[in-house]
């Protein structure tokens, strides 16, 4: 059992005071289609503690947020505020002293300092707000930031991404009638430097000296371990571990993230990196690894979702393709990641979905040539066994893995000898998804390259060579049987030694 | 001196109003005076305030197709019904500025398309006009007349109206807390939502607000010329989007000016009789108001690739 930090005389009067729940969630379950994001998870946050949240991609570490938040209402469960029980939503939270510091900034770019504290504290109202509100998120920043330089008067697309930030954390924390009670922190520290990140953890550690309470989420554990009481580890919509601090390690953290590892399902093939790189490209940002494939190889980009990977992978299909003038013959080929924001054009039906980026094989004197465009779709049909009666049915009337078998074929069927994929395979059934990796493998044997971002830990696993990305530049490159879960997160992680 | 990106913003439009009235100035110098003033700008009164109620539907990242028709209708409302019993004719404008809150409301709540609910609309708005004025007449109250020919010492009665409208709405929309939720549902409305406001509160607000603006256009309309006709203001919705874009505002992101908009209106205006005084014939006029506009708007875009240049360095 953890003991609490003793910040009054009374041992018996602080235990009641700082063993009040703040917010609880218990039992909740929520899914998004056949998803499950959260599947029975339990938090329970009390005054006067800091709660560290950690978990790899998807864990469920920002569903559960927004479940505590109010934005989202859980299909089973229970959320209670302050030990009560009953209403949900964002208003009853507020209601509560719940606020929130969200991962993608969420102040509003086209309004002052000011006029975003005034939207964030709709208790600011009457004759001089404006003077009121510089004057409360001025002393908010100080007390937070001594020394920050940040000028409160301009709009805050004029302010760097770390001041926005900053500016963020100050109007959470800051309460114009009564403070807050939780302070929920996702990733406050992706876009501060050392210097800030660690004047905001002594700030937390006052904060909740005081009796408020803190859920924090950082990829940075050095900074969980150091500032929280409390660690909490999801895993695949559940909580899997919940500890005092004191009793977890760098080491013990990443495993208890991590899955036991499992049985290779196959041989990697023998790694032949024969001639020269037929793709390269220089450190990102200027530090890191720098990046090449070779031919016949198929090589992962690891680390946790949104640090870089996809603007790797645009990098590199721009390198190898004009932005402006169409190519005649195309090195690269793409498959999208968001299915139905830029994979599908929903409208068409399969067969065209299909042939779109070959057309210029197809086609003789600009006309597109339909026995040889029924042909491929026929031949592509058989191959990767589109589960269609007829390949002219819209392709919306398939699964979401088959349409996402479609937009492969997309590639495979042209020229391309590199293929680019962009976390293909989210929210495609396992099925499927064995299929894709029997053809993808057959395709890497006859000589094409394939580089692939992915979220999930066991299509890293089947990657000749993965590199590790972590905050837009590639830390770590690992082969053969060096990709382990366990070696992936070291590096996507800081972890103060382990880095 | 570092300037806000707002004064930045406002630089282009005043500099390109007085560049234009300069030229007309130069080619006209009896337009130097009182009434040549107030010729050149008397039309720019109804534009303007038809500019404002644009740019509230602007800032909440909509966009208003039905303002012309909306006007014009408005001006048929003014020259008859507001002319002969003024109760019914109040009546019948808080009416219209319900039906636009509830446009508000229902592009909100269904996530409709701002343009093709207010398409749709311009044709209700445009039937109705010409139920009551199935030909050009009517008659302007008197004291809509009066105002808007009255002749106030020193400064013409179109300039003060534009200072006064600029001013009303620079603190309605750009200093009070109502201006800055609005602003905030055009800039992030999640953010807004997340702070426990009600945004379906805040569009209808900001489209009734608009509605206001639009009615003021129509009485105002009306006081000038004296009578009304069903098709009298269809020019206004396009000539109210140019004018917040050339006053600086932005189609989504909440970014508006009001003094802009005014600003952008009299532009406008102007625009219209700089090509008369060049002598240039009605059929190139259209396009040439057109070639202002673009170059307008070129000098802009080129003024904000400098400052992001400026700012990642």
């Amino acid at each position: 059992m953890f003991t609490w930090p003793n910040t009054d005389h009374d041992p018996h009067m602080t235990e009641a005071v700082l063993k009040q729940e703040v917010a609880a969630a218990r039992g909740i379950k929520v899914t998004f289609g056949a998803v499950k994001a959260l599947d029975g998870a339990d938090l329970i946050i009390h005054a006067g503690e800091c709660v560290g949240l950690v978990g790899h991609n998807g864990a469920g570490k920002s569903t559960i947020v927004n479940v505590i938040n109010g934005g989202l209402s859980p299909h089973e469960g229970e959320v209670s505020y302050g030990g009560g029980s009953g209403q949900h939503g964002i208003s009853v939270a507020r209601a509560n002293g719940v606020r929130c510091v969200f991962q993608e900034l969420s102040l509003c770019p086209n309004l002052t300092v000011n006029e975003n504290v005034r939207v964030t504290h709709s208790e600011l109202k009457g004759w001089n707000w404006r003077a009121r509100a510089l004057e409360l998120v001025r002393r908010q920043l100080e007390e937070i930031f001594p020394g920050h330089g940040i000028d409160c008067d301009s709009t805050v697309d004029d302010l760097s991404i770390a001041e926005r930030q900053m500016v963020e954390i100050a109007i959470s924390f800051s309460g114009a009638g009564e403070r807050p009670k939780l302070v929920i922190l996702d990733e406050p520290t992706s876009s501060l430097d050392a210097g800030l990140a660690a004047q905001l953890m002594a700030y937390i550690r006052r904060f909740v000296s005081e009796g408020g309470a803190v859920l924090l989420i950082s990829h940075i554990l050095g900074e969980i371990l150091s500032t929280s009481d409390r660690i909490v580890v999801m895993k695949d919509g559940r909580v899997v571990a919940d500890r005092a601090a004191k009793e977890f390690s760098t080491r013990s953290l990443v495993e208890a993230m991590g899955n036991v590892v499992r049985e290779l399902e196959w041989q990697r093939s023998v790694t032949t990196r024969s001639g020269a790189a037929v793709l390269t490209m220089p450190p990102r940002k200027g530090h890191g690894l720098p990046f090449e494939a070779h031919r016949g190889e198929m090589i992962g980009l690891a680390g946790l979702g949104g640090h870089g990977q996809t603007d790797a992978l645009l990098h590199l299909y721009l390198s190898g393709n004009s932005n402006w003038l169409p190519a005649r013959r195309r090195e690269i080929a793409f498959v999208a990641g968001d299915r139905s924001l830029n994979g599908t054009f929903p409208l068409w039906s399969i067969l065209k979905n299909l042939s779109i980026a070959s057309l210029g094989q197809l086609s003789s004197r600009s006309l597109v040539d339909q026995s040889r465009e029924d042909l491929l779709g026929e031949g592509w049909k058989k191959r990767i066994e589109i589960r269609t009666p007829d390949m002219e049915n819209r392709i919306l009337s398939l699964s979401g893995g088959n349409q996402q078998k479609v937009l492969f074929a997309r590639a495979l069927a042209t020229t391309a000898k590199i293929v680019l994929m962009d976390d293909p395979m989210r929210g495609v059934d396992v099925g499927t998804k064995q299929e894709v990796y029997e053809i993808l493998r057959a395709e890497a044997k006859s000589g094409r390259t394939f580089i692939w971002y992915s979220t999930e830990m066991d299509e890293i696993r089947l990657c000749d060579r993965v590199y590790v990305f972590r905050e837009g530049a590639i830390v770590a490159e690992l082969t053969g049987d060096e990709i382990t879960e366990k070696n992936v997160l070291a590096a996507s992680f800081h972890g103060g030694e382990a880095a | 001196m570092k300037l806000s990106s707002g004064t930045i913003r406002l630089i282009i439009p005043a500099l390109s109003l007085a560049v234009l009235l300069a030229a007309v100035f130069y080619m006209q110098p009896r337009a130097m005076s009182y009434t040549g003033l107030n010729l050149l700008f008397n039309l720019a009164v109804p534009i303007a305030l038809a500019t404002v109620a644009q740019m509230l539907i602007m800032a909440v990242n909509d966009l208003d197709l039905s303002m012309g028709t909306f006007v014009s209708f408005c001006a048929c409302v003014t020259a008859t019904f507001l002319q002969a019993s003024p109760a019914i004719g109040i009546l019948i404008f808080l009416g219209a500025i319900a039906a636009y809150a509830a446009m508000g409301v229902i592009i909100h709540l269904r996530e409709l398309p701002s343009i093709v609910v207010t398409l749709g609309m311009s044709f209700i708005w445009g039937g109705l006009a010409v139920l009551m004025l199935p030909s050009p007449g009517g008659e302007a109250p008197g004291w809509a007349r009066w105002v808007m020919t009255s002749r106030p010492p020193f400064v013409p009665m179109a300039i003060v109206a534009s200072v006064v409208i600029a001013v009303v709405t620079h603190f309605l929309i750009m200093r009070s807390s109502f201006g800055v939720l609005i602003r905030g549902v055009g800039g992030n409305f999640r953010s807004v939502e997340r702070a426990g406001w009600s945004v379906i509160r805040i569009r209808a607000g900001a489209y009734a607000l608009a509605g206001l603006f639009a009615v003021l256009s129509g009485i105002a309309l009306v006081g000038l010329t004296t009578s009304a006709d069903a098709n009298i203001a269809l020019r206004y919705t396009l000539l109210s989007i140019a004018g917040v874009i050339l006053g600086g505002g932005e189609f989504v992101g909440g970014k508006v000016s009001p003094i802009g908009a005014v600003i952008g209106a009299l532009t406008l205006t102007l625009a219209g009789s700089f090509l008369s005084f060049m002598r240039i014939s009605p059929d190139w006029q259209i396009g040439a108001q057109g070639a202002i506009l673009i170059v307008v708007l070129a000098l802009r875009l080129f003024l904000n690739r400098l400052e992001k240049r400026e700012k990642n360095r």
